[in-house]
């Protein structure tokens, strides 16, 4: 049943007059254009949709759009403010914390989920926070190194 | 060979000037079929186009797909052009604006295309330097090329662009004489490590792959597939689908879809498809394929024979008989394979996750019934491929689903097709019959490799009496394998290496030596010896035969032209099967370097990724069928499996062509870990992955950590 959904994207409003029950994943990249955030699994396995919804880090292919209904969702094209990275952002590229980039949104949401709760994670706690995201290329190292080095840094809320 | 065909050939070799160590490198069966094919144009305007402004375009057939040859590109051409990075654009893998190409596989790139490249931007060098020699009337000795700038070498405050010499126009000029490449001490581009130029378009979202492209009207297809491999499709119908709002159908004997607007509408809408199906042909466990490989292999292929096999052993000499076993193994790119496709005005347009551009090019026009040039592959960035994006399933169903619908169509797998589609690393069985003396010398090598093909089983080590037999290829198979197979990051080579690193360790073991001092007792090669020692010397190896309970292991392979000495550091939860790898050490020989971090990242990446067919990955089949759907029943390497430290060494080889380095330091993983988890607990396990169950299993059968 159609009933419109508002919740806010990036800092802004969004209303969409369809069915609450439609995928937050597709809607992101299909309505409205975000094809930063990628599908690889479909079952919340791999990570590489994560996007994250009033500052926690959520599998965009297992919520849905009445999981977001008046809530705040920040996609990787939220990340950078005004043209400026996020040091997250920053950190990956010094880094060389990517290789095909494909998991890479799902890597950066999920680590700025995890300083806006915890800005200075020891490693071991970012290694927890981050195990459920795959990385086929093998970057898990450097993307490491580079969560670490936002940490140190206090990162950014 | 045709005469055309050599004569292209010499030309070819003419450009690459230093290009025999290529072509040796390459086999001649690859360079063969390129040149059988177009070769790389001798038009240095397929290479590079100069701006007005001074930016510089440059066109490779070859992909991005996270080896990082966007960047590596890049700097061969500046290097070369003389130019400043930023200045670069890259057009890449794009079937109408780029050189052709035959794919992007191999650890071709840099060692293959990067002379043809370099060629091209060092005559487009010269051609810029004859230009500013007449325009400012001055001899080319006293002008200087650099970061776009021609300038008079005394009076430097006289200068030209290169985008005032080439006011964006094709360079019609050609030279008298072969520009000549700059050599590793003139290198300011090349050898450097600027950050990837692909990295700011990933960490923003900005950067498309081939499900990000977006066309008005565009639809998503959703395919009907077989419940199983080898089930025939009987009759499917459609009827019920069609009447859903929004939906499109097509029914083809060989191609039904769904399709609509919304990708998850689609899915929907394709559970209303009823279909009937053959039963699929029984088939094997995956326990059971291996015999069934070995009973229904071809003929050998002989691929060297030395000495004598059945000579009396010498006193003292001790013979070894294993037989090593692999399961079949997933590419499992996070990107599945997609494609977005549209067909207008008589044209077709594709946006593909493809390694192979040119080539589903050149299969897409005749499916088609299209004229070759009313078809155009361009290749955004690719989520990863290690070989599996070669075959292209998705991007030939999109192509036929634009041309049917008459709209654009996006095909993009799920992870079930993915798995189901993928071209798997084959299954493989590798046996080996050797024996060492007294003195610790390999005395016979007796190797009969089953459908993993030939790929860096070449033996390095010194041994009088060997023979190698080639039992059908890693490729093709199709009357033994039920799934498809193909490349796999180095195909073949990692179930090689494994079983040989193995079999010599097994001998250096019995013959109480030091695996270390083994292989240099044994090795001439001064390249592998120069890994071994670099490697060591990293490691900070002390010498002990194993197992020494440390949990130290070593192994050695060559691959894509590069040498590749890894060690590494291991524990084992003897309770629980679990393997933890501590450290690997990589000492990589791969001639010029051009990019050292990016060649570093290759090599972790490869460390990385070989943990997942070393511990775990495997595809499960019952009776034929494949059980694996997805990542939950699929292991890949997570962030916990890295190891604690992964160092690596460069050997420098300036003297020597840029090589391979995508793959090389993946080959050795099944051998480093196997032994080192050997020297840990005593036990070695002859089949791969070393599963938890399995290593268990095993680890519980032996008597005790140092017992043998």
């Amino acid at each position: 049943m159609k009933r419109p959904v508002r919740f806010r994207v990036n800092g802004r409003p969004v209303s969409l007059d369809t069915e609450r029950d439609r995928t937050l994943l597709w809607v992101l990249r299909g309505d409205l254009g975000l094809t930063g955030t990628k599908f690889g699994c479909g079952v919340g396995a791999c990570g590489s949709c994560t996007v994250v919804v009033d500052g926690k880090a959520v599998r965009s292919c297992q919520a849905s759009l009445n999981d977001v209904q008046g809530r705040e969702v920040v996609t990787i094209e939220g990340l950078a403010r005004e043209g400026t990275l996020h040091p997250l952002q920053q950190a990956f590229i010094d880094h060389g914390a990517l290789q095909c980039g494909y998991c890479t949104p799902g890597m950066l949401m999920n680590a700025y989920a995890l300083l806006a709760l915890n800005p200075r994670p020891v490693p071991e706690a970012i290694e927890k926070a981050m195990e459920d995201n795959l990385c086929r290329c093998g970057a898990y190292m450097r993307i490491l190194v580079a969560i670490a080095a936002v940490s140190r840094e206090g990162g950014r809320p | 060979m045709s005469a055309r065909a050599e004569i292209d050939r010499r030309s070819f070799i003419e450009r690459l000037g230093g290009g025999i160590l290529i072509i040796v490198s390459l086999g001649p069966d690859a360079l063969l079929a390129q040149q059988r094919r177009r070769g790389y144009p001798t038009d240095v305007n397929a290479y590079l186009r100069i701006g007005a402004n001074g930016r510089v375009t440059v066109f490779s057939g070859k992909i991005e797909m996270g080896q990082g040859v966007m960047t590596s590109q890049a700097q061969m051409l500046a290097e070369e052009l003389g130019i400043a990075l930023e200045s670069i654009e890259m057009v890449l893998g794009d079937t109408d604006r780029c050189p052709w190409d035959m794919g992007t596989f191999g650890s071709l790139t840099t060692r293959m295309f990067g002379p043809a490249l370099r060629a091209a931007g060092a005559e487009a060098r010269a051609v810029l330097l004859q230009l500013a020699s007449e325009q400012l009337g001055l001899p080319g000795e006293r002008l200087v090329a650099a970061n776009g700038v021609v300038s008079v070498k005394d009076d430097p405050g006289r200068s030209i662009s290169y985008g005032q010499l080439a006011k964006g126009q094709a360079i019609t000029r050609t030279l008298d004489r072969k520009a000549v490449l700059r050599s590793v001490s003139e290198f300011t581009v090349m050898g450097q490590s600027p950050l990837r130029l692909d990295a700011r378009d990933k960490v923003t979202g900005v950067a498309k792959y081939a499900g990000d492209v977006r066309l008005p009207g565009m639809l998503y297809a959703r395919l009907l597939r077989p419940p199983a491999h080898g089930a025939k499709l009987v009759t499917a119908d459609t009827s019920a689908a069609a009447k859903l709002p929004g939906v499109v159908v097509v029914n083809e004997p060989d191609l039904v879809a769904v399709l609509h607007a919304d990708p998850e509408a689609a899915a929907a809408a394709l559970a209303h498809v009823k279909a009937e199906w053959t039963p699929a042909p029984p088939g094997a466990d995956q326990d059971g394929i291996f015999d069934e490989l070995v009973a229904k292999a071809p003929a050998p292929e002989v691929k060297e024979t030395k000495g004598v096999l059945d000579g009396e052993p010498a006193p003292g000499a001790r013979r070894f008989e294993h037989t090593y076993r692999k399961g079949y193994v997933a590419h499992a790119p996070i990107e599945p394979h997609t494609a977005t496709a549209t067909f207008e005005k008589g044209k077709l347009t594709i946006w593909a996750s493809t390694q192979t551009p040119f080539p589903l090019h050149d299969r897409l026009a005749p499916m088609l019934g299209l004229d070759p040039v009313s078809v155009r592959v361009i290749t955004p960035y690719v989520g990863g491929g290690f070989g599996g994006k070669s075959a292209g399933l998705q991007a030939e169903e999109a192509a036929r689903l634009a041309k049917l619908t008459g709209r654009p169509v996006q095909v993009a797998f799920t992870r079930g097709e993915e798995f189901f589609y993928d071209t798997f690393d084959p299954a493989a069985v590798v046996k080996i019959t050797s024996a060492v003396d007294a003195a610790g010398r390999i005395t016979l090598w007796d190797y009969d490799v089953y459908f993993a093909g030939d790929r860096a089983a070449q033996l390095f080590y010194e041994v009088p009496n060997a023979r190698r037999r080639v039992f059908g290829g890693s490729s093709g198979g199709a009357s033994v394998h039920r799934f498809a197979v193909g490349p796999w990051r180095a195909p073949g080579a990692n179930m090689n290496v494994w079983a040989r690193e193995s079999q010599i360790d097994i001998m250096a073991a019995a013959a109480r030596i030091d695996p270390v001092e083994f292989r240099l007792r044994n090795i001439q090669d001064e390249r592998m010896r120069r890994c071994l020692q670099e490697a060591a010397r990293k490691f900070d190896w002390k010498p002990a035969p194993g197992p020494s309970g440390r949990g130290f292991g070593v192994a050695c392979g060559v691959d894509s032209g590069s040498y590749a000495a890894l060690m590494a550091e291991v524990q084992v939860d003897r309770r629980r099967g679990t393997v933890k790898v501590e450290r690997v050490v990589c000492a990589q020989d791969m001639g010029v370097v051009v990019n050292p971090v990016g060649a570093t990242m290759q090599v972790e990446g490869c460390i990385t990724m070989g943990l997942g067919y070393v511990l775990s990955e495997e595809l499960h089949f019952r009776g034929g069928q494949l059980v694996t759907e997805n990542y939950d029943s699929y292991e890949i390497p997570r962030f916990s499996w890295r190891p604690g430290a992964i160092e690596t060494v460069l050997v420098k080889n300036d003297e020597l062509s840029p090589q391979g380095g995508g793959e090389p330091a993946i080959v050795p993983m099944g051998g480093v870990i196997a032994n080192a988890v050997f020297d840990a607990a005593g036990v070695r396990l002859l089949r791969l992955p070393m599963t938890r169950a399995r290593l268990k299993a095993a680890l519980d059968e032996a008597p005790g950590p140092k017992s043998r």
